[in-house]
């Protein structure tokens, strides 16, 4: 009871909820969800609080034996499903009973996949969140990422006695299509690059490496040039150095001037090298979904734009939510 | 005496719509530092709903808010408000902080032996960090820039890039700094508690992971403990804090081992002393300020 057997880890699945904040002044970054909206979404289907903790698994989910009875919701990144080798349905509420063993094939579109079990992940809770940042091993399940045969714990409350059933409508899922466009508010230190330079950025289909993960995303595609100057005392002598600064969550710098790297939920707060932009923090959902290979887009927006979409996506969960009835 | 540092009209800019970067200076100087932390204080008073994290940096500062609950354009009209009426610190402000004599083993063999696999992406790969350092900074050999390091406090400047990663500047005339670029490519891979130096800043990297800083050395000491075991990390798993003043020591390896030795029994203790300055004071003069705190660390 209030138990859940990890049969297969998976690649790299971890615990996490909507994030740990107040720690960045010290060089925490929030972990948490990449794709907020597909976890919220999960949370809702299973009846739990938005903000708890789930399985967040990335490219290879795990397998998973239940040993009680709870409601399951797998969303995110489209892969097969299946519970005791029948296909289940995505985006659905599924009621789920001892012994049930849940199974994922590869992913076919997107990155991250989300489960949500009724009552929530029961991992402790470190600095108000459930969240696991594996770089200092802190938060989630004992600061890592699953492995084969172990057990998570669950909430004592979230047993299930009624019937699953309920689905997110189509158009309340999100769009997977690549190349992803990400929205971006030009700027911090976007002086360091030429207009031409910044041109091209913005022009330019970036390719996803295979340095990408929950830390930030390394893309390649083209070569930015740095206007001329004599650097700043404390900068260092490259012309991608600034003197060491606050790096927001979303910001895109370029090292080299060929290889720009998104920081997304594990950030590093801060360093020395020059920013050109930040992603709206709506669309960290959507680069949450694009993998290794794939192509990203930047697209430059203005604040109002960026708040809009905030609007807009809490919108569409509150629709989730009433089509749910929660 | 060094000639005062006018700062530039502060830049405001947003970091979409989650976070405001406020730009004091591109250059590093005490004094944009010190601007940054009167008006990141004066934020911190105020308590405004929506404002999540204040993140006091070398010579900018960045405010996370909660969008929801604020719109990050009132949060920079208060900025701007802020910015005018309290400017920089009171002449007569007084910092209370502590300074702390941290040993480390300049020259170590695992850095050493890091940056040998690293060489690919630095600047010279004839030579050691500390070799580079030494020339472009006109010393002999290493041992001019070791002096250096080691003679003057620094004061702590901004956390971050990681947990309890304490960016270091020192406290003597920008004439007196050492000066370093970042490797060209980071690294993939450095060791827990290396000496690093990237631009004027030095830094102790408190986990294994990837950095772009020159590796000179490596302290004995953790800054940052997990598991809180060190009787220093009782109340915070990290132990730098803004504005601490750090004395780096040059150590042998018999001093290194005995230090390690005291990290694994758990019974290692910082030397750390309580003091105060006057920042402007510390502007005026930096030798006198540098000689009293030193001899409060070893009084």
């Amino acid at each position: 009871m209030n138990r859940l057997l990890v049969r297969a880890g998976g690649l790299y699945t971890t615990v996490q909820d909507t994030g740990r904040f107040g720690h960045y002044h010290m060089g925490m970054p929030p972990s948490g969800a990449m794709d907020i909206y597909s976890a919220v979404v999960a949370n809702m289907l299973v009846g739990n609080a938005d903000d708890a903790a789930v399985l967040e698994a990335t490219y290879v989910g795990p397998k998973l034996e239940f040993t009680d009875d709870r409601l399951l919701a797998v969303t995110g990144a489209d892969a097969p499903v299946t519970l005791n080798d029948e296909p289940v349905e995505p985006w659905t509420a599924v009621r789920v009973r001892p012994g049930d063993v849940l199974a994922f094939a590869m992913i076919r579109a997107g990155c991250r996949v989300y489960v949500a079990v009724s009552g929530g992940i029961d991992v402790p809770v470190y600095l108000d969140s459930r969240s696991t940042y594996t770089l200092t091993g802190m938060g989630g399940h004992e600061g890592r990422k699953l492995v084969d045969d172990e057990t998570l714990q669950l909430a004592a409350d979230g047993q299930a006695t009624g019937s699953g059933g309920a689905v997110v409508p189509e158009n309340l899922r999100p769009d997977l299509d690549c190349p992803a466009e990400l929205r971006t508010v030009v700027g911090l230190c976007s002086y360091r690059l030429t207009e031409d330079a910044l041109a091209s950025f913005l022009g330019t289909e970036w390719k996803v490496t295979k340095d990408a993960d929950r830390v930030g995303y390394r893309l390649r595609g083209g070569k930015l040039d740095f206007t001329e100057r004599e650097q700043p005392f404390g900068a260092g002598s490259d012309p991608a150095n600034v003197v060491d600064l606050g790096y927001p969550i979303g910001s895109i710098q370029v090292p080299g001037g060929d290889e720009p790297i998104v920081l997304l939920n594990d950030a590093v707060t801060g360093g020395g090298y020059a920013t050109i932009g930040t992603v709206i923090s709506v669309d960290r959902d959507r680069i949450a979904q694009a993998k290794t290979g794939e192509s990203v887009r930047f697209r430059s927006v203005d604040l109002d734009t960026a708040l809009a979409a905030r609007r807009d996506r809490r919108e569409r969960i509150e629709q989730v939510r009433q089509q749910l009835g929660r | 005496m060094t000639d005062k540092i006018q700062l530039p009209p502060a830049r405001y800019e947003y970091g979409g719509d989650e976070f405001v970067f406020v730009e004091l200076d591109q250059a590093m100087s005490l004094e944009a530092n010190f601007a940054g932390m009167a008006v990141t204080n004066a934020l911190r008073e105020e308590a405004i709903d929506g404002v999540v994290d204040i993140c006091p940096s070398n010579a900018s500062y960045m405010v996370q808010v909660d969008p929801d609950r604020i719109d990050p354009r009132d949060l920079v009209t208060e900025l701007r408000r802020l910015e005018a009426s309290v400017g920089t610190l009171p002449e007569d402000y007084v910092l209370k902080t502590r300074v702390v004599d941290v040993p480390v083993l300049f020259n170590d063999p695992w850095s050493h032996e890091t940056l040998m696999r690293f060489r690919d992406r630095h600047q010279d790969p004839e030579a050691t960090d500390l070799e580079y350092a030494a020339r472009i900074n006109g010393f002999d050999g290493m041992q001019g820039v070791i002096d250096a390091m080691t003679s003057a406090p620094w004061i702590v400047t901004m956390l971050g890039f990681v947990p309890g990663l304490p960016f270091c500047y020192q406290l003597v005339p920008r004439e007196r700094q050492i000066q370093v670029p970042k490797y060209v490519r980071p690294r993939t891979d450095t060791p827990e508690r290396t000496f690093g130096f990237g631009g004027a800043f030095a830094v102790v990297y408190p986990v294994r992971g990837a950095g772009g800083y020159q590796m000179f050395g490596m302290a004995p000491a953790p800054v940052f403990d997990l598991s809180q075991s060190l009787p220093d990390f009782a109340e915070d798993i990290s132990f730098p804090k803004a504005n601490d003043v750090l004395r780096y020591r040059a150590i042998d390896m018999a001093e290194f081992e005995a230090t390690r030795a005291e990290v694994e029994a758990g019974t290692f203790r910082y030397r750390i002393r309580e003091a105060e300055f006057e920042p402007a004071a510390l502007l005026a003069d930096p030798d006198a300020v540098n000689r009293e705190l030193l001899e409060v660390l070893y009084r």
